[in-house]
């Protein structure tokens, strides 16, 4: 397990965030390093989502500083954070459903297509070159998820994991460095689970960073390199699998509830 | 070709009014297809009008710098309320742009320059139909080419998901203003195409009910592509027309025809993907 260190992508450090008086997050600090797989797991409510809407700029920190490789996030509006190099996903999908498969990855693609308007008007060459390279991509991106064969396919059709499959892929689309993913397998069984891990290893191993929020703690176990744990909008722990599963306020904060 | 000259003098307004109206139900269908329901089109129209015609009628401009002028003048508008505006959305977007067409029309009927009430009179016909049918045919290919690239996708991933289009690394608000303004450009031109061949322009024409007009000729149509616009603009245009034999049963068919496609076709005459399946029916059936 002794990965070689690693700069650290995102950094979060003291991050705070309220909703009028609810204080959703508290004082929150951890590190993402690059090239890994990193965990946020927590019982419900705990905050999880709202970490990634803070990191995406949907919401803005009320205390805390939020960096990506060296550089503040905060107060860039989400086009710009995923111009930067992260992407996610959402835990109540949100794809396209009235486009096509490929059409749904290629919007992902729309900051690394540069043609202007007269090229769109011309038909120019150099349009319709970034065009067809674009469609190659996004299919190969569909063919990493397994999807490739339903290219043409209304997004809406798609069974509940595809549909999940789907917003992996189109995530990729944007090249990110780091991917967030929020609860990527909730609603889909067994084989499938195992089959996107292997996927998510993948992706890992092709370079992308990984973070990723995930209720099954089998599944984060086995993948993850390093987990940070949420209780009540706090960070109660933070390290190795092993360091989170053997430690006592996780223990009793999972154990506690199955108590109740 | 003597049915022709005799057909051409009697109809060429109305053939001239349904490219038009094409045009204006295609201003719309851009701004729709990015998710904006707005209603300023008709404003954007009477903008483009009343400029175009006042630099012919006062510095007596080319025709084609006119038509290029009353596409730029809303446009420029267009810009300016474009900012405030487009933070809303749905009807209180459909509202403030309304509001936005009740305020350039009373500034026209209380301007000097514009004629107030009046209007303006006397304005030089110099709308031909090539000229309608160039401007129309060129809109739809640059619609249709928009529609096939990443602008399209990003109109359409608006549309669908504001918040994932934004994390997808779309600029929301710039493609909204976009889709805005190139709506106003076309209504502009529109309205200067029109000026030209009424020979007489009034605050009448640009208010509540040719908002509503534009936006009834492009559902009713449908929104799902470029022909349903142009297919509602069109019926809407020539059914009184070819209801004149009713004469005062003639808006209660008119509103009898929209109220039936709303219930029985609400995504509009023309679905794209309802016409496919219908001919890939057609041809399963032959075979
Ligand atoms: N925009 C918001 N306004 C007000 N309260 C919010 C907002 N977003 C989240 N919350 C509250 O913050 C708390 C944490 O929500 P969050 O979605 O981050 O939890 P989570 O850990 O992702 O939970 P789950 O496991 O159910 O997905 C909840 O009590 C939620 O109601
Ligand atoms: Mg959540």
């Amino acid at each position: 397990m002794n990965a070689p260190q690693q700069p650290n992508l995102l950094s979060i450090r003291n991050v705070g965030k309220h909703f009028g008086g609810l204080h959703v997050l508290q004082d929150v600090s951890f590190e993402v390093p690059a090239g890994s797989i990193y965990g946020l797991i927590g019982p419900n409510g705990a905050g999880k989502t709202t970490v990634f809407n803070l990191i995406t700029g949907l919401l803005t920190p009320s205390a805390g500083q939020i960096d990506f490789q060296g550089q503040t996030l905060i107060g860039l509006e989400p086009h710009r954070i995923t111009h930067q190099g992260i992407a996610r996903t959402f835990q109540n999908i949100r794809i396209f459903k009235e486009m096509d498969l490929l059409e749904n990855v290629m919007v992902g693609m729309h900051d690394h297509l540069n043609y202007g308007g007269f090229g769109i008007f011309l038909n120019s060459p150099a349009c319709r070159a970034a065009e067809k390279k674009a469609r190659e991509r996004a299919l190969e991106l569909l063919s990493w998820v397994g999807l490739d064969h339903k290219a043409d396919m209304l997004a809406d059709n798609l069974s509940y994991g595809d549909q999940r499959k789907l917003e992996f892929a189109r995530a990729l689309a944007t090249e990110p460095k780091l991917l967030l993913l929020d609860e990527p397998v909730a609603g889909m069984n067994p084989s499938e689970k195992t089959i996107l891990m292997e996927e998510i290893n993948n992706i890992r191993n092709r370079g992308y960073g990984v973070f990723m929020i995930e209720h099954d703690m089998r599944f984060v176990m086995g993948l993850c390199d390093r987990i940070a744990v949420l209780n009540f909008g706090r960070i109660i722990a933070e390290g190795t699998p092993d360091e989170v599963r053997n430690n006592p306020d996780v223990i009793e904060a999972y154990l506690g509830k199955e108590d109740e | 070709m003597e049915w022709f000259n005799d057909f051409w003098s009697t109809y060429s307004t109305l053939v001239f009014s349904v490219g038009v109206h094409a045009l204006l139900a295609l201003s719309i269908w851009l701004t729709l297809s990015c998710g904006l329901l707005s209603l300023a089109n008709a404003a954007f129209m009477g903008v483009g009008a009343y400029v175009s015609a006042l630099l012919t009628l006062h510095l007596e401009w080319s025709f084609g710098s006119v038509l290029l002028a009353g596409g730029i003048a809303p446009t420029l508008v267009a810009l300016i309320i474009g900012a405030p505006v487009l933070r809303l959305s749905g009807v209180y977007l459909a509202m403030a742009t309304l509001a936005f067409g009740e305020v350039v029309r009373i500034t026209v009927l209380n301007l000097e320059i514009t004629g107030g009430p009046e209007g303006l009179n006397g304005i030089p016909l110099a709308t031909e139909g090539w000229h309608i049918a160039l401007i129309l045919a060129v809109t739809v290919y640059g619609l249709a080419r928009l529609r096939r690239s990443k602008v399209g996708r990003a109109f359409e991933a608006i549309k669908e998901d504001e918040v994932a289009a934004r994390l997808m690394g779309i600029n929301v608000d710039r493609y909204k203003l976009l889709a805005f303004s190139l709506g106003a450009f076309i209504a502009g031109v529109a309205g200067a195409l029109n000026a030209h061949f009424t020979f007489f322009i009034s605050p009448r024409e640009y208010g509540f009910e040719n908002a509503v007009d534009i936006l009834t000729m492009a559902v009713l149509g449908g929104t799902s592509s470029l022909i349903g616009p142009m297919l509602g603009s069109s019926i809407l245009t020539l059914l009184p027309e070819l209801l004149r034999s009713l004469q005062d049963f003639r808006s209660l068919v008119n509103g009898a025809v929209l109220v039936l496609v709303v219930l029985f076709l609400p995504k509009g005459l023309w679905e794209s993907r309802r016409i496919r399946a219908f001919f890939k029916r057609l041809k399963g059936g032959q075979a």
